[in-house]
């Protein structure tokens, strides 16, 4: 099923969960639109969402998600936009629950919704290590069995066929699990123009496409190294893509907004989070990066063409969310006169504290940082010889909770027990948070079923 | 030969992949890009983060971008949630490497940073 529309407009609202709601808001008022995707999942997200879930069977999605529909629903089924969002987490049942409960509070009927889930493999791990899957770290080499105890999530990424097949059954709203980022986008692509799983270039440009808009505003202007060229960060504009059925696109956002959609926006764009630009694996294709052609073509737009792609690999990647220990950071300020020495006094003061309890840290575990004094650029920019106030941050990780505790008892006492001009405690005291690490693997295709379901409200 | 920093001729942008960071360095024409590649090896880049970067770096080029790629192994802290640091996700090493001041060539074209 296929529309005869050309071009496609997609536009995405959401970076991350916790990115601002106005997005998703401001796109569907400041111009015209096809289709909406809001992206909420990092690596580390999953394993908060399964730990939500373990406490209460009705959380562990982006509730954010919830709160955006309350504002968009009416008018996007009015201009009859469609919304494709990665807010399942591990709890799509739920999503789905509280999708539908705010589409009655509306008052709006004849929504249909679909789920997209088959990505979670939490409960699947003993099977698949049974079946001969070694779920090996890609990085490392290293075997499962080390984390098998510790293991807190565990998702497979899923593709943008099933995404498609969704929106070819009709769905306004498409709620999903752990799919790739750029699956969101491509998903819509797939549905309008009926490409096919062999069409790898088109697929390709897709997904760049996909990667392009993922992060929101970072391609139209945030981020940007020339930050003063930017007008109104305020009301940035959000990117638009104008898709064509040959895989051409354009970058543009909303007459009006803020922002700017140049080559430098969208270059800078291309090369975050990147790898190997001639080998970008995705479920769908495996994308090379240096195809891809740029060409400004009118104030705000700019034109995406010539991208190639190839066939798929036999796997998906997995991504294993582990418990790997506890840590806790503290902050205190420190005034001048004097405030580097008498802040380097003040972490040296509590090592020596905790050491007398018997309280020690590996080196490699333990953390001291003197904001003001170049910490994020360190041996590169200089710094300054006598900063007229400094930030101490101070913190450690271990296996041992208590322990991690304990350092954190340490840290506000200094206002009163220390040299002058200690403040700025108001966190109080820094209490011991999980560590959770990231197990990426590979999986083969075949254990994987996507699964896609279809309701109306 | 003339004195600049990387700032005169690319823009940059960098983000996290687990303990490594990665950051893309853009010229702002085909001189600048031919400049990136020839002064730009892993070895300075490596040189340039010494306080930073713990492992290897690995370079890759995007011409059709007059793009190079970075990544900087073991340079997060651990990355990710394991992390203690401020910049756990090297969201600041791009303009980190901007910073880098390098000999040129007297004509080689400059955008002063803006």
């Amino acid at each position: 099923m296929t529309d005869k529309r050309e071009p496609i407009l997609i536009a995405n609202g959401q970076g991350f969960w916790g990115d601002s709601i106005l997005g998703p808001v401001r796109l569907l008022r400041e111009g015209p639109l096809h289709y909406l995707t809001m992206d909420y999942l990092a690596e580390v997200t999953m394993s908060i969402m399964q730990k939500l879930k373990s406490r209460n069977p009705k959380a562990g999605y982006a509730t954010d998600f919830i709160k955006i529909l309350e504002r968009i629903l009416p008018e996007a089924m009015e201009k009859g936009v469609k919304i494709i969002s990665s807010a399942a987490g591990v709890n799509a049942e739920a999503c789905l629950e509280a999708t539908g409960e705010v589409i009655r509070q509306l008052g709006l009927s004849g929504v249909k919704v679909a789920t997209v889930t088959g990505d979670d493999i939490y409960h699947r791990i003993d099977e698949l290590l049974d079946a001969g899957e070694e779920l090996k770290n890609m990085d490392t080499g290293q075997p499962l069995a080390s984390i098998r105890d510790r293991i807190t999530a565990a998702n497979a990424y899923l593709g943008a066929f099933p995404i498609a097949e969704a929106l070819d059954q009709g769905a306004d709203i498409v709620i999903c699990g752990r799919v790739t980022d750029p699956a969101l986008v491509l998903g819509p692509m797939i549905h309008e123009f009926g490409w096919s799983p062999q069409d790898y270039h088109l697929l390709a440009a897709g997904t760049v496409a996909g990667h392009i808009v993922e992060c929101g505003a970072q391609c139209t202007g945030a981020n940007y190294t020339n930050w003063r060229e930017i007008d109104n960060f305020a009301l940035i504009g959000y990117p638009v893509l104008e898709v064509y059925r040959n895989g051409e696109f354009v970058v543009t956002k909303h007459e009006g907004t803020g922002g700017k959609v140049s080559v430098e926006t969208v270059a800078s764009q291309l090369v975050y989070e990147m790898g190997d630009p001639k080998n970008y694996i995705t479920p769908d294709t495996v994308v090379d990066f240096t195809t891809i052609q740029l060409r400004e073509e009118g104030r705000d737009r700019v034109r995406v063409s010539g991208i190639q792609g190839g066939p798929p690999t036999e796997f998906l990647k997995v991504s294993i969310s582990y418990l790997s220990g506890y840590k806790a950071v503290g902050q205190l300020t420190i005034a001048g006169p004097d405030a580097l020495e008498k802040a380097k006094l003040c972490a040296d003061i509590i090592w020596k504290r905790l050491e007398y309890d018997g309280v020690t840290f590996d080196d490699d575990h333990k953390l001291v940082e003197f904001l003001g004094t170049n910490v994020c650029h360190a041996g590169i920019a200089p710094a300054p010889d006598d900063p007229a106030e400094i930030v101490l941050r101070i913190g450690v990780k271990d296996a041992d909770r208590e322990k991690v505790n304990r350092f954190g008892m340490e840290i506000v006492p200094l206002v009163t027990s220390g040299p002058p001009g200690v403040t700025g405690f108001a966190g109080g005291r820094p209490k011991a948070t999980e560590i959770i690490s990231y197990w990426p693997a590979l999986l083969k295709k075949k254990y994987i079923w996507p699964v896609v379901q279809v309701q109306e409200f | 030969m003339k004195k600049i920093r990387l700032w005169d001729i690319a823009y940059a942008r960098s983000g996290d992949k687990g303990d490594a960071s990665n950051v893309g360095i853009v010229a702002y024409d085909e001189r600048g890009y031919a400049f990136l590649r020839e002064v730009l090896t892993p070895e300075r880049v490596k040189a340039h983060f010494k306080e930073i970067c713990r492992g290897p770096v690995d370079r890759y080029e995007l011409p059709n971008l007059k793009a190079l790629n970075f990544i900087l192994h073991d340079s997060l802290g651990g990355g990710g949630s394991e992390s203690l640091k401020t910049d756990a996700q090297g969201k600041t090493h791009g303009l980190g490497l901007l910073y880098m001041e390098v000999e040129a060539p007297d004509d080689l074209p400059v955008y002063p940073r803006r």
